[in-house]
């Protein structure tokens, strides 16, 4: 756990001593906030709760800038070859991809918050329910760490951030929009209704919307917390073959 | 000590390391020499701990590398061929996040650090962030990297590769004075190092060692009394056709 500690306050004080946490927390902020006060209606809507003004349009934004955070976590280790010094360390890989996952958490965790001045509004203009609106906001942040687990692994394959940035934006945009409605009315046309409710299962919105309604359910959870310790698990085989 | 045993390493159909062996006890200077993908970098890999051997054994001061890797690693100080470093770090940032990696925390961490940034001539950049350090100044914050918990093993890969004479001197000199107490494993293609800084050599061509014996031991043996006629002697040149590989399972 020590090493996990070490590892961890090592990459996010790199984030933070350089301006990309900075960045993208200002460009996450802005265009939530653009997207909830423009087509979501937040004002005109008359409805005290921030479901289909604010969150339903996160992962829009989370599935391009998640992955601009997490490219760096391991192309950059094998681009500069520090990953070679971290595989001479007496420390388990573990530990490694562990304290990275968590730091570039944390600045999710970081900007996330940072968007409680619409929690504010809504509370004083009407009367909102807190409970569901925790719940979104711990449906927004597991997305966040579903596709930073995501670019974790996609990191691990290539020691150019470009590709990764570019690789795992095309995975979260296909999560994103594979089971958006628009394209889900397209494809329930040709496939039958079983097909159908098993692709929208496997995508983000049945999962992230119950939660920004309020409701905890145990399949939902099940989803976020299997991407992500799939993807870890993805990323030790990987860094372990890679050496071989 | 270092023990070495029939180590192989292939990768694909290339053989990279052919049933390597040899040992390096306490208070020896072993250098590593052999032309340009000799293996030499690839078998400071094995011992490291970082690639896994295809075959073979490797024991650092009793411990199998590949059977107890934490362990073992704990006894090794490592620098990397190409001295690979966390850019947006400071250079005394980098030596705690080293230092508290290895273990070391409070008074024991700093003066780890204190005592390597004194050993590697440090103290003018020690606040200096490492991507704005010449190219002498990043060689030595990572040898002072693999010093920082005091390891009974060294292990570096072109120590003195792209300094200027003066560092190169000071480095040999720290080599020199390191061995006494620890085990000390380089690699270098520069001969004269050899005498400077070696109490033994070891040639290595296409992966085997082709030479082993003290630097005089070497003279005698390349006839006319200068190690670069030996090296030329014994190993191939990578302008000669490839010689058939020997099937080595």
């Amino acid at each position: 756990m020590k090493d996990v500690w070490t590892i961890y306050k090592r990459e996010l004080s790199s984030y933070f001593s350089q301006p990309i946490a900075y960045a993208i927390i200002i460009i996450f902020l802005l265009l939530s906030m653009v997207f909830a006060f423009t087509l979501g209606n937040f004002i005109e809507a008359g409805d005290a709760s921030l479901t289909y003004s604010f969150f339903l349009y996160l992962p829009f934004v989370l599935m391009v800038l998640v992955p601009a955070v997490g490219m760096r976590l391991w192309s950059e280790e094998l681009r500069t070859g520090t990953v070679e010094l971290i595989g001479t360390y007496p420390i388990s890989l573990w530990s490694v991809i562990l304290g990275k996952f968590k730091a570039a958490a944390t600045v999710w965790f970081i900007a996330i918050t940072l968007t409680f001045p619409i929690w504010i509004t809504v509370n004083w203009l009407g009367e909102p329910d807190n409970l569901a609106i925790l719940s979104g906001y711990i449906g927004a942040y597991l997305l966040a760490c579903t596709f930073l687990s995501i670019t974790l692994l996609v990191s691990a394959f290539t020691r150019d951030q470009v590709i990764c940035l570019i690789v795992s934006s095309a995975i979260c945009i296909g999560l994103v929009f594979a089971t958006f409605d628009p394209f889900v009315r397209q494809y329930s046309k040709t496939f039958s209704p079983e097909v159908k409710d098993a692709i929208t299962a496997l995508g983000v919105w049945d999962h992230f919307l119950s939660l920004a309604r309020g409701a905890f359910r145990l399949q939902d959870l099940i989803w976020f917390a299997s991407i992500i310790v799939a993807s870890l698990l993805g990323t030790s085989a990987i860094l372990s073959a890679k050496r071989s | 000590m270092i023990e070495v045993e029939n180590l192989t390493k292939r990768f694909g159909s290339k053989l990279a390391v052919d049933h390597l062996s040899f040992t390096v006890e306490k208070g020896e200077v072993l250098g590593f020499l052999g032309p340009n993908g000799a293996g030499k970098s690839t078998t400071m890999r094995m011992v490291t701990g970082f690639l896994p051997p295809t075959s073979g054994s490797i024991r650092i001061c009793g411990t199998s590398v590949i059977d107890d890797p934490k362990a073992a690693k704990r006894h090794i100080g490592y620098l990397p061929e190409s001295a690979p470093l966390y850019n947006d770090m400071t250079v005394t940032g980098f030596l705690n996040f080293g230092a508290e990696i290895r273990g070391l925390s409070g008074a024991a961490k700093k003066e780890a650090v204190d005592k390597a940034i004194e050993t590697c001539f440090l103290e003018s950049v020690a606040r200096q962030s490492i991507d704005t350090l010449s190219k002498g100044y990043r060689h030595r914050t990572c040898l002072a990297q693999s010093l920082l918990h005091d390891p009974e093993v060294l292990i570096l890969d072109e120590p003195t590769d792209g300094l200027d004479p003066n560092q190169k001197h000071e480095v040999r000199q720290l080599i020199r004075r390191l061995g006494e107490t620890k085990v000390v494993l380089f690699s270098t293609h520069i001969l004269e190092e050899v005498e400077a800084a070696c109490t033994r050599a070891v040639i290595v061509d296409r992966g085997k060692i082709v030479v082993d014996g003290t630097p005089e031991e070497l003279k005698a043996k390349s006839g006319t009394g200068s190690l670069t006629d030996l090296f030329r002697q014994v190993t191939t040149r990578d302008t000669e056709p490839e010689a058939p590989e020997e099937d080595a399972a």
